[in-house]
């Protein structure tokens, strides 16, 4: 009964989504700061499954499209402060963000598997290693602090967090439902079957890479002037492409939503078990790799298999 | 006088760091797994030899002791929990597999670096050397351990060179990674084959943790570096090649090394990583890597 079950799971997207616009009315500010940030990192694992999940590229380097987007808006706001608005700021970090997926396409397009996950990987260390060593630019270790915020209502900031990751959590799924989500999806499982089938491979990796660059760099330039700085430890650290993959996986891969739930299920659990100190992190990945190894399909795969009961 | 500074300290970096990818390139060359918990077993190692020695003080030999029996719990504990489910596992793709050992593989690492940090806090620690003492070669004054360290290295990969090309067992390990159903087809059971490798990575892993601990000191943020240069080496001499994983430990090491007397410490991974994606665009499978 497909229908029904895709019935089920949008009544309860409906609801999540009606919680989450009334939610501002009844929380405090610190919890809307909370869910800020959540929302951003949902829309950054939800680029990263358009490539995994669909592409079938291990992208071991989200946060290099992250920072680069992240980074460019901030420089440039940084040096032009007045004379620039920030929303040309964000256009540009999207836009080189885009060039920066481009980039990283290339090797995409020779290597695969491990090979590709190294070259995204290293990527990362090389901006990390830019970003630290042209301090007189970037800020360095410290970290860069724009003049200009989006702004300073907890409210507003939350109402644009969410109507972002709503519209490109909706571009995003609609992309994967589509005819080019499953070109991609084919090709990603076998190249050489898709290629023979008359559809140009290169060419819709080539897009899966700008698409999901453009959403990453426009979700990291938009948290810059939320955040008020650059740092690498926010932005590019390994670190935190790792639990933005943890996040994809988490909630179930290959479904650009289970991506966002993921999400704010690591950063509202990181922030509940706060109180834990050191533990906090050791827990949430314990209940990481316990879903991962018993619940391969995630959180959506475990929604799905109750309803399916 | 530079010259045999940058030469002295070179041999011993990458000799430890050839140590290190040893182990993690005949994971990969045996059964396909890259174990994204390397640095947490190395640093694991490194921390229960650092523990027993200088907070129990049974002194260094038993410290190191205790130090490669933990490099072994990890790295069984690792294939047990995060690997052997995986590969079994009915419910996950053969194509998904990869990506499903390497993110349960990096979680299991968090876990182990998590539980270090808890433990025994975050602070860098630093074994209690076995060999202490300084000595003037060449002009150049090094400590005695640093010559030691490159000695054990190279007998644990001498002797792992002599297990896979001289004993019954180390050669079925070595037929397993070039035709695994060969081996099988010659009534060896693979999954005894894993446990020999797997018990044989612990200890080079444990090995290399502890000398590292001996020679620059560990702490659980060394967890991530040290995985990805035990990667970063391994693709740039070839994903499964023993030789090449050698050659490559030294290209880095000494790239590092130069770099880091002859400009600034500061750019120090800086030259390996842009020979890396040089090597990565223009030979993808590496320097002696088979496709």
């Amino acid at each position: 009964m497909p229908n029904f079950v895709t019935s089920r799971l949008f009544w309860i997207g409906a609801l999540t989504v009606i919680v989450a616009l009334v939610l501002p009315t009844y929380v405090s500010g610190y919890v809307l700061g909370l869910l800020t940030v959540a929302y951003y990192t949902a829309v950054f694992a939800m680029s990263w499954d358009l490539l995994f999940g669909f592409a079938g590229e291990v992208n071991f380097g989200p946060t290099f499209l992250i920072g680069v987007g992240a980074y460019t808006a901030g420089i440039l706001d940084a040096h032009f402060s007045p004379g620039l608005s920030i929303w040309l700021c964000i256009a540009a970090g999207a836009l080189a963000a885009v060039v920066g997926g481009v980039v990283l396409a290339l090797p995409a397009l020779r290597v695969s598997g491990p090979y590709f996950g190294l070259t995204t990987l290293v990527a990362v260390l090389m901006l990390q290693n830019f970003i630290v060593v042209a301090a007189g630019l970037t800020g360095g270790e410290i970290g860069l602090a724009v003049p200009d915020v989006i702004s300073i209502d907890a409210k507003t900031n939350y109402w644009i967090a969410l109507g972002f990751m709503l519209v490109s959590g909706a571009i995003l799924f609609g992309l994967s439902r589509s005819a080019i989500g499953l070109i991609l999806q084919a090709s990603g499982q076998d190249k050489i079957q898709a290629g023979a089938l008359g559809f140009n491979v290169t060419k819709h990796k080539l897009a899966a890479f700008v698409v999901s660059a453009f959403f990453s760099g426009l979700a990291g330039a938009l948290m810059v002037f939320y955040m008020g700085t650059a740092s690498v430890s926010t932005f590019v650290d390994v670190g935190v492409g790792v639990q933005i993959i943890i996040a994809a996986v988490l909630g179930g891969r290959r479904t650009v939503i289970g991506a966002a739930i993921g999400a704010i299920f690591l950063i509202g659990m990181g922030e509940l078990l706060r109180p834990l100190g050191e533990l906090a992190t050791l827990i949430v990945s314990v209940i990481a790799l316990v879903v991962i190894l018993f619940f391969p399909d995630g959180f959506l795969g475990i929604i799905r298999g109750g309803a399916k009961a | 006088m530079l010259f045999w500074q940058i030469l002295i300290d070179g041999f011993a970096i990458s000799a430890l760091y050839a140590l290190g990818a040893t182990g993690f390139t005949l994971i990969f060359g045996v059964s396909g797994v890259l174990n994204l918990s390397h640095g947490a077993i190395m640093v694991g190692a490194a921390v229960a030899a650092w523990a027993a020695a200088s907070e129990f003080g049974v002194g260094p030999y038993t410290g190191a002791l205790i130090g490669i029996l933990a490099g072994f719990i990890l790295a069984f504990a690792t294939y047990f929990i995060a690997v052997r489910p995986i590969q079994r596992s009915k419910a996950i793709a053969e194509s998904e597999k990869e990506i499903f050992i390497l993110t349960a593989t990096l979680l299991w690492g968090i876990i182990t670096q998590e539980a270090i940090a808890y433990l025994f806090t975050n602070n860098a620690k630093t074994v209690l050397p076995i060999v202490e003492g300084v000595t003037t070669v060449f002009g150049v004054r090094t400590p005695r351990n640093e010559y030691f360290t490159a000695v054990i290295c190279w007998v644990a990969i001498g002797l792992l060179w002599f297990l896979v090309n001289r004993t019954r067992r180390g050669k079925s390990v070595m037929a397993a990674s070039m035709n695994p159903r060969g081996v099988t087809l010659l009534g060896i059971e693979l999954s005894s084959i894993y446990l020999t490798v797997w018990a044989i990575y612990g200890l080079l892993a444990g090995v290399a943790g502890i000398l590292l601990g001996m020679f620059l000191g560990v702490s659980s943020y060394s967890v991530g570096p040290l995985t990805a240069s035990a990667f970063s080496i391994v693709v740039l001499g070839g994903l499964g090649s023993v030789s090449g994983s050698l050659i490559a430990a030294y290209v880095v090491g000494y790239l590092e090394t130069g770099t880091a007397y002859l400009i600034s410490p500061a750019y120090r991974t800086i030259p390996a990583l842009l020979l890396l994606v040089v090597v990565m665009y223009l030979r993808p499978q590496g320097l002696f890597g088979r496709r």
